[in-house]
């Protein structure tokens, strides 16, 4: 199982419209009613999905209209059967955070105090995510609080692609303090990204966040067998997320953990069925 | 089944029904309304 392989994968299918970034103007086809499962800005030239963290707002903003059912019953949908496998597997702005970690530099381990920032996506979750939109819902003003002041992958996939773009120049004018504030967001979660593995993800993601409820119960994820579990820990030890099991709220179900563990307890799972373990050689690999 | 699969097998329904009365509210049409243009606060110009 590549898991590069197929965060490049879903990464294209995301912004699977390629002719926008050289026309610097987005995708408006049908296909953007639907959401993806990750984070991946709709105004992303290529993007040929709509954003579900966005369109949650949007939707929470439009609620004092009608209830927000749809965006919520994807995201649950999208929980329920994906989980955090999203996170490791399914987000473009994952692999960003990933291949920046990559570059040379002293690397900021995992900590009780990474743990405890690790709940600080919650209160974001609450307060720019839910509570702004809410809030402004009731004054007819519809206010995306993450998007505005803090989404990174916005600035980096929507403004940075179109701004770039030399076609774009009323764009270009209409930037200000707002645009440089996220600009500064961005520079400083791709500058701590560096040193930290994802650190976005890790302390910031509003739709981790979401999905982290939803761990228990997602259908497709790491597993273990508590049978074989000698409770050595070298699986937590392994790992870069802030977990302190495998399988609970912060683990983005990498796999890293299945090749480590002596008894060979772990294993990728959807239900009942496993999909990757030691028990399954990878193809190619000698046994 | 156990209790964990009988509550996911009831927020699966849960989550087809939400879908289900999201399109008829009119909720996947705001969703495309919103994408389908470019989203100045996205972007930080608003």
């Amino acid at each position: 199982m590549n898991r590069r392989l197929i965060q490049l994968y879903s990464a294209l299918l995301y912004n699977a419209h390629l002719r926008g970034f050289a026309e610097g103007k987005i995708y408006t086809g049908s296909l953007k009613t639907v959401c993806a499962p990750g984070l991946n800005c709709y105004s992303c030239p290529g993007a040929s999905f709509a954003c579900p963290l966005g369109s949650l707002q949007n939707a929470v903003a439009a609620s004092a209209d009608r209830p927000a059912f749809y965006v919520v019953g994807l995201l649950l949908l999208f929980g329920l059967l994906l989980g955090r496998v999203i996170c490791g597997f399914l987000c473009p702005f994952g692999l960003i955070q990933e291949l920046i970690h990559k570059i040379p530099s002293k690397k900021l381990k995992k900590s009780p105090l990474t743990r405890k920032l690790s709940y600080a996506k919650y209160g974001i979750l609450v307060l720019f995510a839910l509570a702004i939109p809410a809030y402004y819902a009731l004054q007819k003003l519809p206010l995306p609080g993450f998007c505005k002041y803090i989404c990174p992958a916005g600035t980096l996939e929507g403004a940075v692609m179109l701004l770039l773009h030399p076609g774009n120049d009323a764009l270009r004018e209409l930037t200000g303090h707002l645009f440089r504030w996220k600009l500064t967001v961005l520079v400083m979660v791709l500058t701590a990204c560096v040193f930290v593995y994802r650190a976005f993800c890790r302390f910031i993601c509003p739709l981790g966040a979401l999905y982290s409820l939803l761990a228990k119960l997602a259908l497709l994820g790491i597993k273990v067998d508590k049978t074989l579990c000698t409770d050595c820990g070298a699986c937590v030890r392994v790992c870069k997320m802030d977990i302190h099991a495998v399988g609970d709220r912060e683990c983005i179900h990498c796999g890293t953990c299945i090749h480590v563990c002596p008894t060979k307890a772990i294993s990728f799972r959807a239900g009942k069925i496993v999909l990757h373990g030691p028990s399954l050689p990878e193809r190619g690999t000698k046994s | 089944m156990t209790h964990r699969q009988a509550l996911w097998a009831v927020l699966f329904c849960v989550g087809i029904l939400l879908v289900v009365l999201g399109v008829l509210n009119g909720g996947a049409r705001d969703v495309l309304a919103k994408a389908v243009k470019i989203c100045s606060e996205c972007i930080g110009l608003g």
